[in-house]
């Protein structure tokens, strides 16, 4: 286990190093000096250098990625070349909205796919399960910000039970932080439901063919019982990393469910950095991401290793 | 053939059908704004009612197709061009040097989430429908390799392969010749599951404003302009939406019931 553990630490370190590298390049070969752009075309040619060497952009590239990954290191993110603040409090604000987004999202998609997988692997072949598989064709089919859409038509606007965007803040209460992200929390959720009740039928139909479950309905279990004690159980195994993967998935895939709902999250950071060529702020934000993927995607593996120990073996 | 394959192709060839006519006739010109009559719930004249500038949105819908499929087409096809040689050669090399780049390298694009990458590339290089294009075809690269590189593995232990060899042919032109077209069914599944996961990527980075730019008419812009109108007019809103759904559900059931209908073991057992 041990073994397994470093050498997936090993490609982990690799993995952020090679998307570091890649980040740095592409946003490097992005057109346009931050420094002109925030000073306009009539700048002067002193201010202009006083202003890169303020950015830290005067120096060798090689040496400001060094900056750059070293910085992060230490929890510096550098500071925005527009708000002029540091990175790393603009990534913390943000992480209030799109952190407890995703894991609202997650939860969600669990509660409902959970009992559909396991309803329709019950039901095998039956009408219920042939309703439960196709409602889940339909919510693979639906793109989320779309779907997001129609709640805010449905919700917002003809009932009004929510609101249609903004978030109202935690420091209004739980409640009212809640309430503003059930809406785009849905709409994230139901199209991770469908993948996920899908994951959930087919490795309990799997464990459903297993010797074990003969000997539990042979030794008295009645169909329930042997169901839930010794097949829903088996099945959890793969439909965890399933999980594991939509969390990551779900972090990221956020950004374009918050442009729906003007959520001020990681995602519209990403956005007005874009338009505001703040590329420190953008350079940073999409590392932190694909640094949560990386490491999410490492600890469901450990994970798995932990429980099945034929894993361990495979690279 | 399973209910599936029927309504999967019927669904994707209608989209098609939609597409390719609008190169020779759509109702109305899509591009020709007609402000008196904007707003248009869908009526007689206008089948999907008109826009915000009174454009005809059943010729836009035609039109989009268009867009989408080609982004979805070509992504899919740098995946293939790509992948498929990566994953054949990964194979015929397997345990070298070689096979361990490949695959490393696949697992890192895949550990990379692709929709921030997306953005991130079409931010940089500027948004429109050929970054788009890259952005989406990246990731269908290692899919196919992996894809190629697994089929591939069980078959090089095959008696028709050591007959092969025995011949004297070479790895590459028993990959060209004898391991290919044994994979090519895999491929055409994936291809088309890659294929409706390209229009759902298409449709989210037009939505966000990265994907084909005016005048080209798109199914995730047409979103985004209804997004405010969404309140008085929700046909704008609507029927792009279900444009999508319906092309991606097709191409999906079509992806299905092609593994199943070209996969001989599943088809015994059915009968």
């Amino acid at each position: 286990m041990l073994r397994y553990a470093l050498k997936r630490l090993l490609s982990l370190i690799l993995s952020l190093a090679v998307a570091s590298v890649v980040i740095f390049v592409v946003i490097e070969i992005a057109p346009g000096d931050p420094a002109s752009f925030m000073l306009g075309v009539n700048a002067q040619a002193d201010t202009l250098a006083a202003l890169r060497a303020e950015l830290g952009l005067d120096v060798s590239k090689a040496e400001r990625y060094f900056n750059w990954v070293g910085g992060m290191l230490v929890g510096d993110f550098g500071t925005s070349y527009t708000y002029r603040t540091p990175v790393s409090q603009m990534i913390a604000d943000r992480m209030w909205v799109s952190l407890p987004l995703a894991i609202y999202a997650l939860t969600l998609s669990t509660l409902i796919a959970f009992p559909a997988g396991i309803y329709a692997a019950a039901r095998r072949g039956k009408p219920g399960d042939v309703a439960v598989m196709g409602a889940t064709q339909l919510g693979i089919a639906v793109p989320n910000f779309w779907f997001a859409m129609m709640l805010v038509l449905v919700f917002a606007i003809n009932l009004r039970w929510f609101n249609a965007g903004g978030f109202a803040g935690w420091e209004n209460g739980l409640w009212t932080g809640l309430r503003s992200l059930t809406l785009p929390a849905i709409a994230l959720a139901l199209p991770q439901a469908a993948i996920l009740a899908r994951v959930m039928r087919s490795a309990l139909l799997d464990i459903l063919s297993e010797d074990f479950m003969r000997t539990a309905r042979a030794k008295g279990l009645s169909h329930r019982q042997a169901l839930w004690r010794h097949g829903v159980r088996n099945a959890l195994i793969p439909v965890l990393t399933i999980i594991g993967l939509q969390f990551s998935f779900l972090l990221a895939g956020s950004i374009i469910i918050e442009q729906v709902f003007y959520l001020p999250g990681l995602g519209r950071l990403v956005f007005q950095a874009i338009s505001a060529r703040d590329l420190i702020v953008v350079e940073s934000v999409v590392m932190l991401l694909v640094f949560a993927v990386i490491m999410v995607n490492f600890m469901v593996d450990l994970a798995y290793a932990a429980v099945d120990p034929r894993l361990r073996s495979r690279t | 053939m399973s209910r599936n394959l029927i309504l999967g192709a019927a669904l994707s060839s209608l989209v098609l059908m939609a597409a390719l006519m609008s190169f020779i006739w759509t109702p109305y010109d899509h591009a020709v704004l007609n402000i008196p009559a904007k707003l248009q719930p869908p009526n007689a004249q206008n089948w999907f009612g008109t826009d915000h500038f009174g454009r005809d949105m059943f010729s836009m819908i035609m039109v989009g197709a268009r867009t989408s499929i080609a982004v979805a087409l070509v992504a899919v096809g740098i995946g293939m061009t790509l992948g498929v040689p990566l994953g054949l050669t990964a194979a015929a090399r397997k345990g070298s040097w070689l096979d361990e780049f490949i695959m490393r390298g696949n697992d890192l694009v895949f550990a990379f989430p692709s929709l921030v990458i997306a953005i991130l590339i079409t931010a940089v290089f500027g948004a429109g429908a050929i970054n788009a294009i890259i952005a989406i075809g990246i990731f269908n690269i290692p899919v196919f390799a992996r894809i190629t590189r697994g089929a591939a593995l069980s078959l090089w232990e095959r008696e028709f392969i050591l007959a092969a060899r025995v011949s004297g042919k070479g790895a590459a032109r028993i990959s060209a010749e004898h391991i290919l077209p044994n994979v090519a069914n895999l491929l055409i599944v994936q291809g088309t599951i890659q294929f409706s996961l390209g229009i759902l990527a298409e449709a989210g980075l037009s939505y966000v404003g990265l994907g084909a730019q005016p005048p080209t008419p798109s199914w995730g812009r047409m979103l985004a302009d209804a997004q405010t109108m969404v309140s008085f007019a929700p046909h704008l809103a609507l029927i792009p939406g279900l444009a999508i759904i319906m092309t991606v559900l097709g191409l999906n059931l079509l992806g299905d019931g092609l593994r199943d209908w070209l996969d001989p073991r599943i088809r015994v057992a059915r009968a």
